[in-house]
């Protein structure tokens, strides 16, 4: 467990494939129950980054806990401590909706008791009881994405890591999806968020933007507006982005 | 002429419990040298549309046309005429770069000498690589190879299907500026995209959403006929202020939007009396003011109307 407030710590990490420094030392730290958007374009080393705090990935060099746990070290640890999302890995589409939280569930050790009132709750509140044995594949993206997200907290993480969570959703669901967001971070858990949609960069606590393996940017939606003398959060982004040497991912 | 038209387009997936209605009656028309930007999020049904226009897929119902050629009966003479650039990268990645251009040349009986020209802007930038494998490119490299590749047999039509899906801000925007000027080329070009900030760089227009289009029109034209009064307004504490907004008796809907949150008014409803009744809610110093929609209001309303109309 952590001892303190801080949910990810990350100092001088970085990752090289052969003489590719993907992630070229990077240091940060998020707060407990932040929403923290991690953004950079295509290339820049989110990915890579992500994978090393979500314990897939050992680091080159420098130092980073998650959730308390060391990314060298404890990687089972925090796989157990974290939740994870992103538009294309989220549940089994030829399993049923209830099939796929007890799937989930299980998979983190939860008891029968816990998964089956958790459960009851969870349908009611995104209002798929009727749905609840239907197969994942008949629901509309945006219900599968709001289930991906319930599924990625059910077992009560202590972070929860989101890869284009909204991707492709349409403006409503997505709008729904923040709310959740929202709400999950007032419960206490931590949001680590990539996302493409500049507006939703204005719903976060702060922002990281990457630029070419390093993080150029770091800081409230607003201040960085300010330092940037822009507008708008897309402004910040083509600004920075722009200054990338290398491209595409 | 219209290049393309589809009537009344329907297609259905699956069986009695699993059934889903991809099309329920798509009918527009495209200009020709139109550049035609087709919104929507995922599973409103524009991978279908594209597939039926380009002769891949039958429709269940409704006709359609591409050039004045029929999608079902002249199917070989439309796979002749049209571009297409599906959503996934489809190239051979274990040929090269200019293997693979090479190659749709020849299975379209030209040669990349002969309509170099079209493809000049785009190619050049990833000619200096010709000699890489397609599988090795980077994601904008990719983009444009799949591009050059769609244009080499020099089509009437060019259909993109989500070409910006999963590209970030920097690289959406350089793509945008290829399209503005293979339309200055004479090229009708249909793009679908679940961006609806990309709405505003199209001619026109057809918003889509489960299988129903909701709105054809120009971007400006979709925002002209917006009905309602609509305001942004930050405060310190937007949580807090979005559930004061949601529970106004004035407000028809009020949603998050970047920095602001948006409240639809009633008509006869106003920047005041907005201002009015959070400062009875305690709240003195809130920046409350009026706004035109962007397409995105737009697609809320147009789909909150919908679901209305579907109960």
């Amino acid at each position: 467990m952590s001892t303190n407030n801080i949910a990810i710590h990350a100092e001088s990490l970085t990752k090289r494939f052969g003489d590719f420094t993907a992630v070229d030392a990077i240091s940060f730290e998020v707060k407990k129950g932040e929403i923290f958007g991690f953004l950079g374009a295509n290339g820049a080393g989110k990915t890579t980054a992500m994978r090393m705090l979500c314990g897939l990935s050992i680091p080159t060099s420098g130092t980073a806990s998650v959730a308390g746990f060391d990314v060298y070290k404890q990687t089972e640890q925090i796989k157990r401590n974290i939740g994870y999302m992103s538009q294309k890995f989220s549940l089994y589409e030829d399993l049923t909706v209830r099939e796929n939280i007890r799937f989930y569930a299980g998979i983190y050790g939860k008891t029968d008791a816990f998964i089956k009132e958790k459960t009851a709750f969870l349908l009611q509140e995104l209002h798929l009881e009727a749905e609840a044995n239907k197969l994942v594949r008949s629901l509309p993206l945006g219900w599968k994405q709001k289930l991906a997200f319930s599924v990625a907290i059910f077992h009560e993480p202590e972070i929860v890591f989101l890869d284009e969570p909204t991707g492709g959703v349409d403006p409503v669901t997505r709008r729904e999806f923040w709310n959740m967001i929202y709400k999950a971070a007032e419960s206490g858990i931590t949001i680590f968020v990539t996302t493409h949609y500049m507006d939703e960069a204005e719903y976060c606590t702060r922002v990281s933007i990457m630029v070419d393996g390093r993080i150029d940017a770091l800081d409230t939606p607003m201040q960085l507006k300010k330092t940037f003398g822009v507008s708008s959060m897309d402004e910040v982004f083509l600004k920075l982005a722009r200054q990338a040497k290398r491209s595409g991912d | 002429m219209a290049s393309v038209v589809a009537n009344n387009l329907t297609k259905q997936y699956g069986k009695k419990k699993d059934l889903v209605q991809a099309l329920k009656g798509v009918s527009f028309e495209v200009e020709k040298g139109e550049l035609f930007g087709i919104i929507g999020p995922d599973g409103a049904g524009k991978t279908s549309l594209f597939r039926i226009l380009t002769t891949l897929l039958l429709p269940d119902g409704g006709a359609a046309s591409v050039d004045g050629l029929d999608v079902v009966k002249d199917f070989k003479a439309i796979r002749q005429r049209v571009g297409y650039m599906p959503g996934r990268f489809s190239l051979y990645q274990d040929l090269t770069i200019e293997e693979n251009l090479e190659f749709f040349a020849t299975i379209f009986n030209t040669t990349i000498q002969e309509n170099y020209d079209l493809i000049k802007d785009i190619y050049s930038q990833i000619e200096p690589f010709k000699d890489r494998r397609a599988g090795k490119l980077s994601g904008g490299m990719k983009q444009k190879l799949a591009l050059s590749c769609a244009l080499i047999h020099k089509p009437s039509v060019l259909f993109l299907d989500e070409p910006t899906t999963g590209v970030d801000a920097v690289s959406r925007k350089e793509f945008w500026e290829m399209l503005r000027s293979l339309k200055e080329q004479g090229i009708t070009i249909l793009v679908s995209t679940p961006y609806m900030d990309e709405a505003s760089l199209c001619d026109r227009v057809a918003l889509i959403q489960n299988g129903t289009i909701l709105s054809v029109n120009t971007p400006d034209g979709v925002i002209a006929s917006y009905k309602h009064p609509l305001v942004a307004v930050k405060d310190d504490n937007m949580l807090q202020l979005l559930n004061l907004l949601q529970q106004y008796e004035g407000g028809l809907d009020a949603y998050p939007f970047g920095e602001y949150h948006h409240v639809v008014l009633k008509d006869g409803y106003t920047t005041a009396s907005v201002t009015t009744y959070l400062q009875e809610q305690q709240l003195d110093h809130v920046n409350v003011h009026s706004i035109r929609a962007d397409i995105e209001d737009c697609f809320i309303a147009l789909m909150k109307t919908e679901s209305h109309e579907h109960k």
